[in-house]
């Protein structure tokens, strides 16, 4: 039989992440949106409470709790602020390919710290030329020796600025179809965040541009085969990168379902709450289904991801589900606040910018469709 | 080593207090929607535990009582960083008031043994009463003192404590074993961690029942309750708007007459 229920530990990880959220999260939200800079102490605050050793392995400094637990996490404290949410997830994807495709050194090397959250992850495919399809790139590498010296410029590219270990994909200067995977750190000569981007929500979690110029790349760099680097990039995103972007997703439903229920039970208009009109409650209504929708299908992927199962296509589903359900949650709760719902001091407006950030961010609806669509005929 | 128990109750989730109703039979809390969490100020207590197992060679021992899904709470607790946990938990136990509460805590204090101190929240906020920790410390036969919000002086057989009055402060010396009541302002309490989660399942809750605490039925829960509530009624608060009309002057002097009626002002 199916069990559809979250474990006691699991909500215990729930409440966690929540007190996290509300305690250290939520009073950085009104100087992330005014500055659209990350807050340092967040990022320490962050690493203290484990947020990046979720799905790290106890051998390397992690806490081993997959990727359910991280969804929860993610969630939670989207629920909040996706921006820290995004911020977050996107740690997880500098990790991911280490972990999957790294050798031991290289494990060793990097996982503690990042793990720790002294180390800040993320990884670099998409550039002007290429991101959904990622053969258009044209970052390049070219072997030097022993050495690789890669040529190029990433961009919009979450945690570029404070980024520490970033994972980058290159194409191979002289063969076309063949790509690799890099280890990049912070601080490497040829190497550096150029521009800053200023989003239309999400604000404070730092997206910008990577060039790299003549950088010399030690082969102790490169992650898993030389060539084969395609495979470590798209791992990640596919199952990594939309699971977080469910997480983030999943958040800003129910933030928009929650403050959309305060203000219409304090509403009055006609000598009642609005959350007795019918055409509210729908909207409600419409709103907890897309939620509850959403969590079967995030969890059900999160669930295949932890037992080891391939996951991508639900992922992709999910994904799709789940940005979209938030833009839509986010348009509705706008609607119920009213004229309110345009005043900056109340959060949905926010949710409204932050809820059109999620969908490009780790592959469009329209490229979910044309995955789900493949899986459907396949 | 210092022998710290902590005594916890669940509580029905303050952010969920609107959905709980009175049941007009029976004139108690229907509260069976609502989760139960961890009284706010027995977070407080459990921080002062903590604080003082961070300081000194401490144990520290988790007790409470209500229904198995209480056990969750005492899980918390261990995930915090208590050492262990008790559950006193029977349906005889059920409809307590403060002093059978009393008394069953107690009991469940002198099984699990020796002990140097008690720390408790000042009161629950489902009951507010504040009479369970003076009660217990009374019928262990221990001195109390309530309403603590800065511990000065502690480690020796003497410890020297602040408790809130309400326009100031009592500076108390009070020798071990001894029960505190402990306030808001004493400290901030830490927030769950993952790693905590993970050491307490390692940790076991021991549940004990009517027999295996070894009292009588009539001396707890209802049956050993003094207290007889004779009525329950909901509050109902209501905005009131009116609209004052006449000119400026009229309406700013009827305006400060309805204040000084309602003595707003």
């Amino acid at each position: 039989m199916i069990d559809f229920t979250f474990t006691e530990e699991q909500e215990m990880f729930r409440k966690a992440a929540r007190e996290f959220a509300e305690t250290m999260v939520a009073s950085k939200v009104p100087e992330m949106e005014e500055t659209g800079k990350f807050s340092d102490d967040l990022v320490k605050a962050l690493g203290e409470a484990e947020m990046m050793a979720l799905t790290v392995p106890e051998e390397y400094g992690g806490l081993d709790l997959g990727y359910t637990v991280r969804m929860i996490a993610i969630e939670e404290i989207s629920k909040v602020s996706v921006a820290v949410g995004m911020m977050l997830q996107v740690c997880a994807l500098g990790i991911e390919p280490i972990l999957k495709f790294g050798t031991e050194e290289q494990k060793k090397r990097y996982l503690p710290a990042m793990a720790k959250g002294e180390r800040i992850g993320t990884t670099a495919v998409t550039e002007a030329t290429g991101g959904s399809d990622p053969t258009g790139i044209r970052t390049s590498y070219k072997k030097e020796g022993s050495d690789y010296i890669l040529n190029g410029r990433k961009c919009f590219i979450t945690n570029s600025h404070i980024g520490d270990t970033i994972t980058i994909l290159a194409k191979d200067s002289e063969n076309p179809k063949a790509f690799s995977t890099f280890i990049m750190e912070k601080g490497m000569e040829g190497f550096k965040a150029t521009r800053e981007e200023h989003k239309v929500g999400m604000r404070g979690c730092n997206t910008g541009e990577l060039a790299l110029e003549n950088c010399r790349v030690p082969a102790e760099n490169l992650i898993g085969d030389e060539g084969k680097g395609m495979r470590v990039a798209l791992a990640a995103i596919g199952d990594v990168g939309r699971g977080g972007m469910v997480g983030c997703a999943l958040g800003l439903q129910a933030a928009c379902l929650e403050a959309s229920i305060k203000f219409a039970n304090e509403r009055i208009l006609y000598g009642k709450p609005i959350s007795y009109l019918q055409t509210i409650q729908n909207k409600l209504a419409d709103m907890k289904i897309d939620l509850e929708a959403g969590q079967l299908l995030g969890y059900r992927a999160t669930s295949m991801q932890d037992k080891g199962m391939r996951s991508s296509n639900e992922f992709a589903v999910a994904k799709y589900f789940t940005t979209e359900a938030a833009q839509r949650a986010a348009k509705m709760a706008v609607d119920i606040h009213g004229g309110y719902g345009c005043m900056e001091e109340y959060a949905v407006s926010r949710y409204l910018r932050d809820s059109f950030v999620l969908g490009p961010s780790a592959g469009t609806s329209d490229i979910m469709k044309v995955i789900i669509g493949r899986w459907a005929l396949s | 080593m210092l022998k710290i128990i902590v005594c916890v109750k669940a509580v029905p989730d303050p952010k969920e207090a609107h959905k709980i109703k009175i049941d007009p039979a029976t004139k108690t809390l229907t509260r069976a929607d609502v989760p139960l969490v961890l009284n706010l100020l027995d977070k407080n207590a459990m921080e002062l535990a903590l604080l003082l197992k961070e300081q000194l060679d401490a144990h520290i021992t988790v007790l409470s009582m209500g229904p198995p899904v209480a056990g969750n709470i005492v899980k918390e607790c261990l995930a915090l960083g208590a050492n262990q946990g008790f559950l006193l938990s029977d349906r005889a136990f059920g409809g307590a008031d403060a002093y059978a509460t009393a008394y069953t805590l107690a009991k469940g204090i002198e099984k699990i043994g020796e002990f140097d101190l008690i720390i408790c929240g000042m009161a629950s906020s489902d009951g507010s009463t504040e009479w369970v920790g003076p009660e217990m410390a009374a019928f262990l036969k221990v001195p109390v003192v309530t309403r603590v919000n800065e511990i000065v002086e502690f480690g020796g057989e003497w410890w020297k404590v602040k408790a809130s009055l309400e326009n100031g402060y009592r500076l108390m010396q009070v020798k071990l074993p001894a029960v505190f009541t402990v306030s808001r302002e004493l400290n901030t309490p830490r927030t769950l961690s993952f790693s905590g989660i993970i050491k307490a399942r390692k940790k076991e809750i021991t549940l004990w029942d009517l027999n295996e605490l070894g009292v009588l039925e009539e001396t707890v829960g209802q049956k050993g309750s003094p207290t007889i509530v004779s009525s329950l009624a909901t509050v109902n608060s209501k905005r009131i708007a009116e609209i004052i009309s006449g000119t400026r002057e009229d309406k700013v002097e009827q305006l400060v007459q309805k204040l000084a009626d309602a003595a707003v002002i």
